[in-house]
């Protein structure tokens, strides 16, 4: 760890929210026009005949795994693209020839990508609220918890926007692995509403320990133990770590 | 003066595994103006992007004011400020923000006034609110100029700053230049103009194929670059040089047909006078004459020539 260099952090994240702030509008008003209609759809036409999962009003058990979704992709969407466009408009040349060390790079465009992620996290949390009673179990563990995700979807995203050589590249992993995982990770229906093959396969599925630890911060139970969410999170906090790592030391796709 | 830049056995084999550089071997001088004259390809531009950071080198070691560019990279790459050959920016960003940018990444708090200096200086002041990309392509190369001046640098990588420049603006850019050495600020500039290295420059390096050939003073670059070529297409082949010519040191071609004549144009007696008078004396007859300018090229050429020789 080398951090020596806050000029050059601050300097990175602020310019990486301006560049956040160009696009605000949009930035704010998808995720708020997507909880809506999801809102709709899942709360109002599917939530009228199906009142209730695990003793919680359908319309409130879905929104731990709203706002995981757009956390999600989110993160892995400004943190890839954020080290990316660098690399693919050719400026990176200045971060490569500034005196800042990897780790200070990764706080800076990470902590950019994760506040961004955070922000839009907040608002789909205040507008479920026009539509549900929330109430939450335990807001501390809510607001840790979401720190974590956005942080470690950050550092994936970044990671995919070192590795990615093209655009098609950089869409590639948000789509066909991260988008359906999410859909088939319980966001909007409880592990144990399925049958058995399928209910195990489940469990193989990343998403869901995120997505029911979240749950679990919201309404004091999920569809597995917090403890192992909470591993599963750790776990992917350090692999990502491990990876950029190994990236900057070997100047992976960064250095010539 | 102390040298500021200390490379040694410099070698950089890309992935391709092309060979780039081959060994250099240089010094840089502080406050001195140093351009890099070579053909495109030679590893300019690759020698300049190992001392600053972007590419790694395989072997060899630099130190910039005395820290080493891997070990001690946050010393070396302070000192350093860079003005790619490329013209990369972030498109959408307005001027100033991105020269602000520049200044906090190599670790100094934000300084309106200095940046407003810089700004003025290269004539982008009013431009200072404006999106690059609404800036013509000059003016990008002058923001990226802006850029590296913003964190005070004391050594100054300038790839191809005239490329792609207009006459008045390549004027306005050497003043610059020259500026900026009398503030103290180490200049490396690469070229593959003589014209840009003999108006500027205190020290010359040519390099081919990742070799660093010379390395000289420009004065004394200037006389070899002097140097013409004065050629007699004779009316008659001759078998042989007579020897009345041989204090000219006249070569003759294959077929003997011409003769050539290696002449110093900065010399006060350039001899040329007197070798057409002595070869109307011995009744030689010629066609028809030319002289060309010893041109960069001749330069590698006969720098090639030696090194087989040697
Ligand atoms: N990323 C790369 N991978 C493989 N070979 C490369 C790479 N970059 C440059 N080269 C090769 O290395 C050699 C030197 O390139 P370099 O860019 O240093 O030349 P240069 O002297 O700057 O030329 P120019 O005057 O055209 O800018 C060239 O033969 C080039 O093809
Ligand atoms: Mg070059």
């Amino acid at each position: 760890m080398s951090l020596q260099n806050f000029h050059a952090i601050a300097s990175i994240y602020k310019f990486e929210l301006h560049r956040f702030r160009r696009t605000w509008l949009t930035g704010l008003l998808v995720p708020v026009i997507t909880t809506t209609l999801y809102f709709v759809v899942f709360g109002g036409a599917i939530g009228s005949r199906m009142t209730e999962v695990d003793g919680i009003a359908y319309g409130a058990f879905i929104v731990p795994g709203l706002i995981m979704m757009s956390m999600l992709t989110e993160s892995i969407f400004n943190a890839s693209f954020g080290i990316y466009m660098p690399k693919y408009s050719g400026t990176i040349y200045e971060l490569l020839s500034a005196p800042i060390s990897a780790t200070e790079t990764v706080i800076a465009y990470v902590g950019a990508a994760a506040t961004k992620s955070l922000i839009v996290g907040t608002i789909i949390f205040l507008t479920a609220h026009l539509f549900v009673d929330i109430h939450v179990a335990h807001p501390f563990a809510m607001a840790g918890f979401m720190l974590l995700i956005a942080i470690s979807f950050c550092l994936f995203g970044f990671i995919l926007g070192i590795w990615a050589q093209g655009f098609e590249q950089l869409q590639v992993i948000p789509l066909l692995v991260v988008t359906p995982l999410t859909f088939l990770g319980g966001a909007f229906y409880s592990v144990h509403m399925l049958a058995d093959p399928w209910r195990t396969m489940t469990l193989f599925n990343p998403i869901v320990y995120l997505i029911s630890g979240f749950r679990w911060t919201f309404f004091g139970r999920g569809d597995v133990a917090i403890e192992y969410s909470l591993l599963f999170v750790a776990a992917m906090l350090i692999l990502c770590i491990a990876i950029i790592g190994w990236m900057f030391r070997t100047g992976y796709r960064l250095k010539k | 003066m102390a040298s500021i830049i200390e490379i040694k056995g410099l070698t950089k084999r890309y992935a391709s595994g092309f060979e780039a550089l081959k060994g250099v071997d240089l010094s840089i001088e502080e406050g001195e103006i140093f351009a890099l004259l070579g053909p495109n390809g030679a590893g300019k531009t690759t020698m300049i992007s190992i001392i600053c950071g972007i590419a790694r080198a395989s072997g060899g070691s630099v130190t910039v004011a005395g820290h080493d560019i891997v070990r001690d990279y946050r010393g070396a790459r302070t000192a350093i400020g860079l003005v790619p050959q490329e013209l990369h920016t972030d498109q959408f960003e307005q001027v100033i923000d991105t020269v602000r940018l520049s200044r906090g990444l190599f670790g100094l708090p934000r300084n309106d006034a200095y940046v407003e200096k810089i700004l003025r200086d290269l004539s982008l002041w009013d431009k200072r609110n404006n999106r690059i990309i609404e800036l013509s392509g000059g003016m990008k190369r002058r923001v990226m100029i802006a850029k590296a001046l913003s964190h005070e640098p004391r050594v100054l990588f300038l790839d191809e700053p005239t490329a792609g420049v207009d006459v008045e603006l390549r004027r306005d850019m050497w003043k610059l230049i020259g500026e900026l050495r009398q503030t103290g600020v180490t200049i490396i500039l690469t070229t593959h103009y003589i014209e840009e290295a003999e108006e500027m420059a205190d020290r010359v390096g040519v390099i081919n194929r990742g070799e660093l050939m010379l390395v000289e003073e420009k004065t004394a670059l200037m006389k070899k670059l002097g140097k013409k070529t004065l050629s007699v297409v004779l009316a008659d082949p001759m078998e042989s040089v007579p020897a009345e010519l041989a204090e000219w040191n006249v070569t003759l071609n294959a077929d003997g047909h011409e003769i050539e004549y290696i002449f110093d144009t900065q010399a006060e007696r350039t001899g040329v006078s007197s070798l057409l008078r002595k070869l109307g004396d011995l009744g030689i007859g010629y066609k028809d004459l030319n002289t060309k300018q010893s041109s960069l090229e001749d330069i590698f050429v006969s720098l090639v020539h030696q090194e087989k020789a040697a």
